[in-house]
């Protein structure tokens, strides 16, 4: 018979004592498994929604993520077409992309003439049809439905607004914003309306293309966007605001203002060709951001070289999304060290017990010749053997609680989001979760035996064969 | 194949055992006491050598000495033509597996091994090939009377029957030396006298040396050489007839 079956036997010899240690462990692996499918999930849901939003990377000019923010004009892509067209084009780039579409974002100030007020705001310029297809992607198939950019199929001079920009704006009533707090109205009035020059600009060129479409969306309430252009001369338009949307996030709710891309473009640039601040680049799979941006730094070397463009992705676009990571891994850690001392502690008490019921035996088994090393590898087995057992156990029982958790329809507000989202816990597919927990089990299992083995080896024999 | 058999076998079959000068004392919390003092002993090969001696006189100790089971404080010991006393842990691990076997008090069988992997066992720790294991533990059984109860855990068994598996497992390695513990101590009498006589016909089908811890009057019978032990000290060697076999 083998180490491994006499280790196996010797598990049985006492079984309430092995399956109270197999529960142990089984329970410390399936919390450390529905944790970590828990955080898989938070990691896919926060890794798809700023994927969404901003796509896997974005073509910007190099210094615009640092200084361009606040002037779009001198940090802007100019020959944005041609680079899309490139993209669209590149018979290796272009299998991989699922929508490239171009955004523009500067700081402007919104103002409701009406009620007399206004505030700063941060407008993005989108092309709303390719937005919604970028809101579609689910590259790792969560239970979330996709919603529609609100400005698709809209007119272009409407506006979707955050809903504290709204209540700052007055807008609450006919945007139906609820939970809104009424402001104290103030003790003298922020302004008696637009000055007469920059009220004739709204009414004047910017919005000149637009005015037919702006019959249809007349009854809805109208701001007034008032920007910096590219020659530093103040411009303004006047956009009908199609609702308020909560934008998950206070600091940014309080200042969004989403536009069509023509109507943003028209008011940083007049009647200057058009630029936009980022070329969004959102994959078919998150997986092949390094080939893409392989491609594309070949690609701006190669055919943009005059041009000042780099490459940025998501998640230095994005730095909630490494710290949100972060933070996880620091709980997953700090839980899976706190799980991996209980089974050590268990273990290493079955272990010891074993040895002290044993003392005899291991006397005996020395007697007729086995050396110290097979009487450590007799324990150690058993705790292999257990965490082996330990492991298969705990992965199924996590694989089927998991299964039972994604089906009771449980959902949660995860930070920065709007809506309920399914309470996922992702454990069946994640192989390297799955199997660096098993080996992790069964590691622990091993170092709780070490000790309780080499006492076992280093047992005088004399003295072990009294305990007979 | 079986492992090879060390090319000294044949001939450490006619060494005696040799103890000169030893003395072991153990220590009782704070007080030393002295388990064996100054032995010098010869005990022939191919013998049935039976330790007596009352409670407490030392024989266990002298047994575990020579089964290299435990080591003098002062002293040599010669077993099977070796220095057993400069030997290290894992060659005296070794030195046992090849040349001694052990019969203990309470049968000391591994619990969750059935009789036959009981005699097995030693066989495996040898390396022997599983076919070569199989006809040696069947023939060891069926000799020690215990063919039809092999596949029986050592709960499954009475003491006379375990004290059997465990002379055939002492057996399964061919040998030099089998030591004995009080063999009869947890047998009643007719039992115990059965094992003896078991003892004494393995002894002499397998020639090999025995060697015993006994206070039982049966044993002492049995024996051809009897070593007198009393606080320490060898107070008397009765030995019977020499055997051409037993000459050192």
């Amino acid at each position: 018979m083998s180490t491994l079956s006499l280790a196996w036997r010797n598990l049985l010899r006492n079984r309430r004592r092995s399956l109270m240690t197999l529960v142990a462990m089984v329970l410390g692996l399936v919390a450390v498994l529905l944790f970590g499918g828990y955080i898989r999930d938070i990691n896919y849901a926060l890794q798809s929604d700023f994927v969404r939003l901003t796509g896997h990377l974005q073509i910007q000019h190099k210094d615009y993520f640092h200084f361009g923010s606040g002037n779009p004009a001198a940090y802007g892509i100019s020959r944005y077409e041609r680079v899309l067209e490139t993209v669209k084009t590149d018979p290796v780039l272009a299998p991989l992309v699922a929508v490239a579409t171009p955004m523009l974002q500067f700081g402007a100030i919104a103002g409701n003439s009406a009620a007399g007020v206004s505030r700063t705001v941060f407008v993005t310029g989108v092309v709303p049809d390719d937005q919604s297809r970028m809101r579609e992607w689910n590259g790792y198939g969560l239970r979330m439905l996709a919603r529609r950019l609100p400005l698709s199929g809209s007119a272009p001079d409407t506006a979707v607004i955050g809903t504290g920009v709204a209540r700052v704006l007055q807008l609450c009533e006919p945007l139906k914003v609820s939970d809104c707090v009424a402001a104290a109205a103030p003790s003298e009035p922020q302004g008696a309306g637009l000055p007469a020059d920059i009220a004739a600009l709204a009414d004047s060129g910017v919005n000149a293309g637009a005015a037919a479409a702006s019959a249809t969306s007349a009854a809805r309430p109208r701001i007034e966007l008032l920007a910096a252009n590219a020659q530093g001369a103040p411009n303004v338009a006047a956009v009908n605001v199609l609702r308020a949307e909560f934008q998950g996030i206070k600091e940014l709710d309080d200042v969004y203002v989403g536009l069509h891309l023509p109507q943003a473009q028209r008011l940083v640039f007049g009647a200057a060709p058009p630029q936009v601040t980022a070329i969004a680049l959102q994959l078919h799979h998150t997986a092949d951001m390094p080939a893409a941006r392989k491609r594309l730094e070949e690609l701006l070397a190669t055919r943009f070289k005059d041009e000042p463009l780099g490459i940025i992705d998501f998640e230095t676009l994005n730095p909630f999304y490494g710290q949100t990571l972060a933070m996880f891994a620091a709980i997953f850690g700090f839980i899976s060290v706190l799980i991996g001392a209980i089974v050590l502690f268990t273990v290493s008490n079955t272990m010891s017990m074993a040895v002290v019921e044993r003392t005899a035996e291991i006397g005996t088994l020395r007697a007729i010749g086995l050396r110290r090393a097979g009487i450590r590898a007799i324990f150690l087995s058993e705790g292999v053997v257990l965490g082996c057992f330990g492991a298969l156990l705990g992965t199924v029982a996590a694989v089927a609680l998991a299964w039972v958790i994604n089906h009771l329809g449980f959902t949660w507000i995860p930070p920065g989001r709007i809506e309920p989202v399914p309470l996922a816990v992702r454990v069946v597919g994640e192989n390297a979760m799955l199997a660096g927990s098993a080996i992790g089990l069964v590691v622990v299992a091993a170092l709780s035996a070490i000790l309780p083995a080499a006492r076992a080896a280093r047992m005088n024999i004399v003295e072990a064969l009294r305990h007979a | 194949m079986s492992a090879p058999e060390p090319a000294s076998r044949d001939r450490s079959r006619v060494h005696p055992v040799v103890l000169k000068g030893v003395s072991k004392t153990y220590r009782l919390d704070d007080v030393d006491v002295p388990a064996l003092t100054d032995i010098d002993l010869v005990i022939l090969p191919n013998r049935f050598t039976v330790l007596s001696g009352p409670s407490g006189s030392g024989k266990t100790t002298l047994l575990n000495l020579v089964g290299c089971i435990d080591r003098p404080d002062q002293g040599s010991i010669m077993v099977a033509g070796k220095p057993v006393h400069t030997l290290s842990d894992d060659e005296l691990s070794d030195f046992r597996a090849r040349q001694l076997g052990f019969v203990f008090q309470t049968f000391n069988l591994i619990a969750v091994l059935t009789a036959f992997e009981n005699v097995e066992y030693p066989l495996v720790l040898a390396g022997m090939d599983a076919p070569a294991r199989r006809e040696r533990v069947l023939q060891l059984l069926d000799s020690v009377g215990l063919a039809a109860h092999g596949r029986k855990r050592p709960g499954q068994l009475s003491g006379g029957q375990r004290q059997r598996v465990a002379i055939a497992r002492a057996l399964a390695r061919k040998p030099h030396l089998v030591l004995a513990d009080e063999p009869t101590a947890n047998l009643d009498s007719k039992t115990g006298t059965e094992i003896i006589e078991l003892m004494r016909r393995m002894q002499q089908e397998q020639h090999v040396s025995f060697v015993f811890s006994s206070h039982d009057p049966k044993v002492l019978e049995a024996a051809d050489d009897a070593v007198h032990i009393h606080d320490g000290r060898i107070t008397s060697v009765d030995r019977g007839p020499a055997t051409a076999e037993a000459q050192p």
